[in-house]
Protein backbone atom coordinates (compact mmCIF):
# COMPACT_ATOMS: atom_id res chain seq x y z
CA UNK A 1 0.00 0.00 0.00
CA UNK A 2 1.41 3.35 -1.02
CA UNK A 3 -0.33 5.51 1.55
CA UNK A 4 -2.33 5.45 4.77
CA UNK A 5 -5.63 6.08 3.04
CA UNK A 6 -5.32 2.86 1.05
CA UNK A 7 -4.77 0.97 4.31
CA UNK A 8 -7.85 2.67 5.76
CA UNK A 9 -9.92 1.60 2.74
CA UNK A 10 -8.68 -1.96 3.11
CA UNK A 11 -9.13 -2.18 6.90
CA UNK A 12 -12.58 -0.55 6.87
CA UNK A 13 -13.70 -3.25 4.42
CA UNK A 14 -13.03 -5.77 7.22
CA UNK A 15 -15.60 -3.92 9.33
CA UNK A 16 -18.05 -4.01 6.43
CA UNK A 17 -17.57 -7.76 6.10
CA UNK A 18 -18.04 -8.12 9.86
CA UNK A 19 -21.58 -6.86 9.18
CA UNK A 20 -21.21 -3.66 11.19
CA UNK A 21 -24.03 -1.14 11.20
CA UNK A 22 -21.70 1.79 11.91
CA UNK A 23 -18.03 2.07 10.99
CA UNK A 24 -16.36 5.00 12.70
CA UNK A 25 -13.07 6.28 11.34
CA UNK A 26 -11.06 8.84 13.20
CA UNK A 27 -7.71 10.41 12.48
CA UNK A 28 -6.05 12.55 15.10
CA UNK A 29 -2.79 14.40 14.57
CA UNK A 30 -1.34 15.88 17.76
CA UNK A 31 1.13 18.71 18.39
CA UNK A 32 4.04 16.26 18.40
CA UNK A 33 3.19 14.98 14.93
CA UNK A 34 1.87 11.63 16.12
CA UNK A 35 -1.00 10.39 13.95
CA UNK A 36 -3.54 8.11 15.62
CA UNK A 37 -5.96 6.20 13.43
CA UNK A 38 -8.95 4.50 15.03
CA UNK A 39 -11.35 2.25 13.14
CA UNK A 40 -14.23 1.14 15.32
CA UNK A 41 -17.14 -1.04 14.32
CA UNK A 42 -20.11 -2.76 15.92
CA UNK A 43 -19.75 -5.85 13.77
CA UNK A 44 -19.52 -9.51 14.72
CA UNK A 45 -16.16 -9.19 16.50
CA UNK A 46 -13.44 -11.82 16.79
CA UNK A 47 -12.56 -14.37 19.44
CA UNK A 48 -9.03 -14.46 20.91
CA UNK A 49 -7.89 -17.15 18.49
CA UNK A 50 -8.99 -15.30 15.34
CA UNK A 51 -7.73 -12.02 16.77
CA UNK A 52 -4.20 -13.39 17.04
CA UNK A 53 -4.46 -15.10 13.67
CA UNK A 54 -5.35 -11.95 11.72
CA UNK A 55 -2.18 -10.30 13.00
CA UNK A 56 0.07 -12.92 11.47
CA UNK A 57 0.81 -12.78 7.74
CA UNK A 58 1.61 -16.50 7.61
CA UNK A 59 -1.60 -17.99 8.91
CA UNK A 60 -3.92 -17.01 6.10
CA UNK A 61 -6.81 -19.38 5.54
CA UNK A 62 -7.82 -18.69 1.97
CA UNK A 63 -10.90 -20.91 2.19
CA UNK A 64 -12.74 -18.74 4.68
CA UNK A 65 -11.18 -15.54 3.28
CA UNK A 66 -11.51 -14.03 6.72
CA UNK A 67 -7.88 -13.18 7.17
CA UNK A 68 -5.23 -11.88 4.86
CA UNK A 69 -2.38 -9.47 4.56
CA UNK A 70 -4.23 -6.26 5.34
CA UNK A 71 -3.60 -6.04 9.07
CA UNK A 72 0.02 -7.36 9.09
CA UNK A 73 0.98 -4.90 6.33
CA UNK A 74 -0.47 -1.96 8.26
CA UNK A 75 1.20 -3.15 11.46
CA UNK A 76 4.55 -3.28 9.69
CA UNK A 77 4.12 0.24 8.32
CA UNK A 78 3.17 1.58 11.75
CA UNK A 79 6.20 -0.02 13.39
CA UNK A 80 8.52 1.27 10.68
CA UNK A 81 7.25 4.76 11.49
CA UNK A 82 7.85 4.46 15.24
CA UNK A 83 4.26 3.51 16.05
CA UNK A 84 2.23 0.36 16.51
CA UNK A 85 -1.13 -1.28 15.85
CA UNK A 86 -3.53 -2.70 18.44
CA UNK A 87 -6.73 -4.65 18.02
CA UNK A 88 -9.43 -5.05 20.63
CA UNK A 89 -12.43 -7.17 19.87
CA UNK A 90 -15.43 -8.72 21.57
CA UNK A 91 -17.55 -11.35 19.87
CA UNK A 92 -20.98 -9.91 19.15
CA UNK A 93 -19.95 -6.38 20.17
CA UNK A 94 -17.42 -5.21 17.61
CA UNK A 95 -13.80 -4.43 16.94
CA UNK A 96 -11.58 -1.44 17.53
CA UNK A 97 -8.31 -0.97 15.67
CA UNK A 98 -5.89 1.65 16.90
CA UNK A 99 -2.82 2.50 14.82
CA UNK A 100 -0.21 5.10 15.60
CA UNK A 101 2.50 6.56 13.38
CA UNK A 102 5.08 9.28 13.91
CA UNK A 103 4.64 11.59 10.93
CA UNK A 104 8.12 12.99 11.59
CA UNK A 105 9.64 9.61 10.74
CA UNK A 106 11.14 9.36 7.26
CA UNK A 107 9.45 5.96 6.90
CA UNK A 108 5.97 7.27 7.72
CA UNK A 109 3.54 6.75 4.86
CA UNK A 110 1.83 9.88 3.54
CA UNK A 111 -1.86 10.19 4.36
CA UNK A 112 -2.80 10.14 0.68
CA UNK A 113 -6.28 10.59 -0.71
CA UNK A 114 -8.48 10.24 2.37
CA UNK A 115 -11.43 11.91 0.61
CA UNK A 116 -11.11 9.29 -2.14
CA UNK A 117 -11.04 6.48 0.42
CA UNK A 118 -14.21 7.64 2.18
CA UNK A 119 -16.00 8.28 -1.12
CA UNK A 120 -15.00 4.82 -2.35
CA UNK A 121 -16.19 3.17 0.87
CA UNK A 122 -19.59 4.87 0.67
CA UNK A 123 -19.97 4.25 -3.06
CA UNK A 124 -19.05 0.60 -2.71
CA UNK A 125 -21.38 0.12 0.27
CA UNK A 126 -24.27 2.50 -0.39
CA UNK A 127 -26.95 0.89 1.79
CA UNK A 128 -25.06 -0.56 4.69
CA UNK A 129 -23.18 0.22 6.93
CA UNK A 130 -23.12 3.88 7.95
CA UNK A 131 -19.71 5.55 7.94
CA UNK A 132 -18.48 8.38 10.12
CA UNK A 133 -15.21 10.27 9.79
CA UNK A 134 -13.65 12.49 12.39
CA UNK A 135 -10.43 14.36 11.61
CA UNK A 136 -8.62 16.61 14.03
CA UNK A 137 -5.28 18.34 14.28
CA UNK A 138 -4.06 21.51 16.03
CA UNK A 139 -5.19 23.28 12.84
CA UNK A 140 -8.85 22.31 13.12
CA UNK A 141 -11.33 19.47 12.93
CA UNK A 142 -14.15 18.11 10.80
CA UNK A 143 -16.93 15.52 11.02
CA UNK A 144 -18.66 13.51 8.35
CA UNK A 145 -21.61 11.16 8.81
CA UNK A 146 -23.42 9.21 6.10
CA UNK A 147 -26.59 9.24 8.22
CA UNK A 148 -26.86 13.01 7.72
CA UNK A 149 -26.37 12.59 3.98
CA UNK A 150 -28.91 9.77 3.81
CA UNK A 151 -31.44 11.92 5.62
CA UNK A 152 -30.88 14.86 3.27
CA UNK A 153 -31.20 12.60 0.23
CA UNK A 154 -34.47 10.95 1.30
CA UNK A 155 -34.23 7.73 -0.61
CA UNK A 156 -31.78 8.66 -3.35
CA UNK A 157 -29.00 6.04 -3.18
CA UNK A 158 -25.62 7.21 -1.93
CA UNK A 159 -23.79 5.71 -4.90
CA UNK A 160 -25.24 8.05 -7.51
CA UNK A 161 -22.26 9.44 -9.46
CA UNK A 162 -23.25 13.05 -8.73
CA UNK A 163 -23.32 12.37 -5.02
CA UNK A 164 -19.92 10.68 -5.17
CA UNK A 165 -18.52 13.77 -6.87
CA UNK A 166 -20.11 16.05 -4.28
CA UNK A 167 -18.79 13.91 -1.43
CA UNK A 168 -15.29 13.82 -2.89
CA UNK A 169 -15.15 17.59 -3.31
CA UNK A 170 -16.59 18.53 0.05
CA UNK A 171 -14.35 16.02 1.88
CA UNK A 172 -11.25 17.29 0.10
CA UNK A 173 -12.15 20.85 0.99
CA UNK A 174 -12.53 19.98 4.67
CA UNK A 175 -9.61 17.58 5.10
CA UNK A 176 -6.96 19.62 3.32
CA UNK A 177 -6.70 22.45 5.89
CA UNK A 178 -6.55 19.98 8.80
CA UNK A 179 -3.80 17.69 7.55
CA UNK A 180 -2.24 19.79 4.76
CA UNK A 181 1.43 18.87 5.05
CA UNK A 182 1.07 15.15 5.79
CA UNK A 183 -1.16 14.39 2.79
CA UNK A 184 1.58 14.09 0.15
CA UNK B 1 -20.22 18.74 7.29
CA UNK B 2 -20.69 21.44 4.70
CA UNK B 3 -23.62 22.39 2.52
CA UNK B 4 -26.20 19.67 3.01
CA UNK B 5 -28.36 22.14 1.10
CA UNK B 6 -26.34 21.33 -2.01
CA UNK B 7 -27.44 17.74 -1.59
CA UNK B 8 -31.06 18.77 -1.83
CA UNK B 9 -30.40 20.19 -5.27
CA UNK B 10 -28.61 17.01 -6.37
CA UNK B 11 -31.47 14.98 -4.98
CA UNK B 12 -34.06 16.78 -7.09
CA UNK B 13 -31.90 16.37 -10.16
CA UNK B 14 -31.31 12.63 -9.74
CA UNK B 15 -34.76 11.62 -8.55
CA UNK B 16 -36.41 11.50 -11.95
CA UNK B 17 -33.55 9.51 -13.44
CA UNK B 18 -33.67 6.91 -10.70
CA UNK B 19 -37.38 6.33 -11.21
CA UNK B 20 -36.70 5.92 -14.91
CA UNK B 21 -34.03 3.31 -14.15
CA UNK B 22 -36.35 1.38 -11.84
CA UNK B 23 -38.86 1.03 -14.62
CA UNK B 24 -36.24 -0.23 -17.01
CA UNK B 25 -34.12 -2.60 -14.94
CA UNK B 26 -33.26 -4.72 -17.98
CA UNK B 27 -31.33 -1.84 -19.59
CA UNK B 28 -28.93 -1.32 -16.70
CA UNK B 29 -25.19 -1.63 -17.33
CA UNK B 30 -23.29 -3.00 -14.35
CA UNK B 31 -19.67 -2.15 -13.57
CA UNK B 32 -18.13 -4.36 -10.86
CA UNK B 33 -14.71 -3.52 -9.41
CA UNK B 34 -12.47 -5.87 -7.40
CA UNK B 35 -11.88 -4.16 -4.05
CA UNK B 36 -10.10 -6.70 -1.84
CA UNK B 37 -6.62 -6.03 -0.38
CA UNK B 38 -5.01 -7.04 -3.68
CA UNK B 39 -7.25 -4.79 -5.76
CA UNK B 40 -6.79 -1.80 -3.46
CA UNK B 41 -3.00 -2.22 -3.39
CA UNK B 42 -2.94 -2.43 -7.19
CA UNK B 43 -4.96 0.78 -7.61
CA UNK B 44 -8.68 -0.05 -7.53
CA UNK B 45 -9.61 3.16 -5.70
CA UNK B 46 -8.62 5.63 -8.45
CA UNK B 47 -10.24 3.27 -10.97
CA UNK B 48 -13.56 3.32 -9.13
CA UNK B 49 -13.42 7.10 -8.70
CA UNK B 50 -12.60 7.49 -12.41
CA UNK B 51 -15.69 5.44 -13.32
CA UNK B 52 -17.90 7.57 -11.06
CA UNK B 53 -16.41 10.74 -12.52
CA UNK B 54 -16.74 9.62 -16.14
CA UNK B 55 -20.33 8.41 -15.65
CA UNK B 56 -21.20 11.70 -13.97
CA UNK B 57 -19.57 13.79 -16.71
CA UNK B 58 -21.39 11.95 -19.46
CA UNK B 59 -24.66 11.87 -17.54
CA UNK B 60 -25.08 8.11 -18.03
CA UNK B 61 -28.08 7.27 -15.90
CA UNK B 62 -28.31 3.57 -16.73
CA UNK B 63 -24.93 2.55 -15.25
CA UNK B 64 -24.37 1.26 -11.70
CA UNK B 65 -20.98 0.77 -10.08
CA UNK B 66 -20.43 -1.82 -7.36
CA UNK B 67 -17.60 -3.80 -5.74
CA UNK B 68 -16.59 -7.40 -5.34
CA UNK B 69 -13.91 -9.23 -3.36
CA UNK B 70 -10.83 -11.17 -4.43
CA UNK B 71 -11.50 -13.66 -7.19
CA UNK B 72 -8.05 -15.23 -6.97
CA UNK B 73 -6.26 -13.54 -9.86
CA UNK B 74 -4.50 -10.89 -7.81
CA UNK B 75 -1.72 -10.45 -10.36
CA UNK B 76 -4.26 -9.06 -12.85
CA UNK B 77 -5.75 -6.46 -10.49
CA UNK B 78 -7.24 -3.92 -10.69
CA UNK B 79 -9.94 -5.96 -12.44
CA UNK B 80 -13.29 -4.63 -13.63
CA UNK B 81 -16.29 -6.51 -15.00
CA UNK B 82 -18.59 -4.68 -17.38
CA UNK B 83 -21.95 -6.37 -17.81
CA UNK B 84 -24.05 -4.97 -20.65
CA UNK B 85 -27.74 -5.96 -20.64
CA UNK B 86 -28.27 -9.29 -22.37
CA UNK B 87 -24.57 -9.87 -23.03
CA UNK B 88 -21.73 -11.93 -21.56
CA UNK B 89 -19.69 -10.04 -19.00
CA UNK B 90 -16.38 -8.60 -20.16
CA UNK B 91 -13.48 -8.67 -17.70
CA UNK B 92 -10.86 -5.94 -17.94
CA UNK B 93 -7.49 -6.36 -16.22
CA UNK B 94 -4.67 -4.06 -15.05
CA UNK B 95 -7.08 -1.14 -15.13
CA UNK B 96 -6.01 2.48 -14.71
CA UNK B 97 -8.01 5.73 -14.60
CA UNK B 98 -6.72 6.44 -18.14
CA UNK B 99 -8.15 3.15 -19.44
CA UNK B 100 -11.49 3.89 -17.73
CA UNK B 101 -12.25 6.77 -20.10
CA UNK B 102 -11.86 4.48 -23.12
CA UNK B 103 -13.89 1.65 -21.61
CA UNK B 104 -16.74 4.06 -20.84
CA UNK B 105 -16.65 5.68 -24.29
CA UNK B 106 -16.16 2.60 -26.45
CA UNK B 107 -17.82 -0.18 -24.47
CA UNK B 108 -20.51 1.35 -22.27
CA UNK B 109 -21.56 4.11 -24.66
CA UNK B 110 -20.87 2.55 -28.05
CA UNK B 111 -21.17 -1.14 -27.20
CA UNK B 112 -17.76 -2.27 -28.46
CA UNK B 113 -15.54 -3.86 -25.77
CA UNK B 114 -11.93 -2.62 -25.70
CA UNK B 115 -10.38 -5.99 -26.63
CA UNK B 116 -6.78 -5.05 -25.82
CA UNK B 117 -7.61 -4.39 -22.14
CA UNK B 118 -9.55 -7.62 -21.59
CA UNK B 119 -8.44 -10.68 -19.66
CA UNK B 120 -8.39 -12.61 -22.94
CA UNK B 121 -5.77 -10.28 -24.43
CA UNK B 122 -3.69 -10.35 -21.21
CA UNK B 123 -3.66 -14.15 -21.02
CA UNK B 124 -2.69 -14.60 -24.68
CA UNK B 125 0.57 -12.72 -24.24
Amino acid sequence: MRDLSLHILDLAQNSVRANASVVALSLLLNEEGIMTLIIEDDGCGMDAELLSRVQSPFATTRTTRKVGLGIPMMMENCRLAGGDLHLESTVGKGTRLTATLDTKSIDCLPLGDLAGTVTTLVTANPDHPEFTLHCASPRGEMDFDTREIREALQGVPLNEPEIATWMMESLQEEIEPIFGGVIQ
Amino acid sequence: MKSLAELQAIREKTLGRINLRKEDESEVVRVVIGMATCGIAAGARPVMLAFMDEINKRGLNHVTVSQTGCIGMCRLEPMVDVIMPGQEKVTYVHMTPEKVARVVAEHIVNGRPVEEYTIGAAEDK
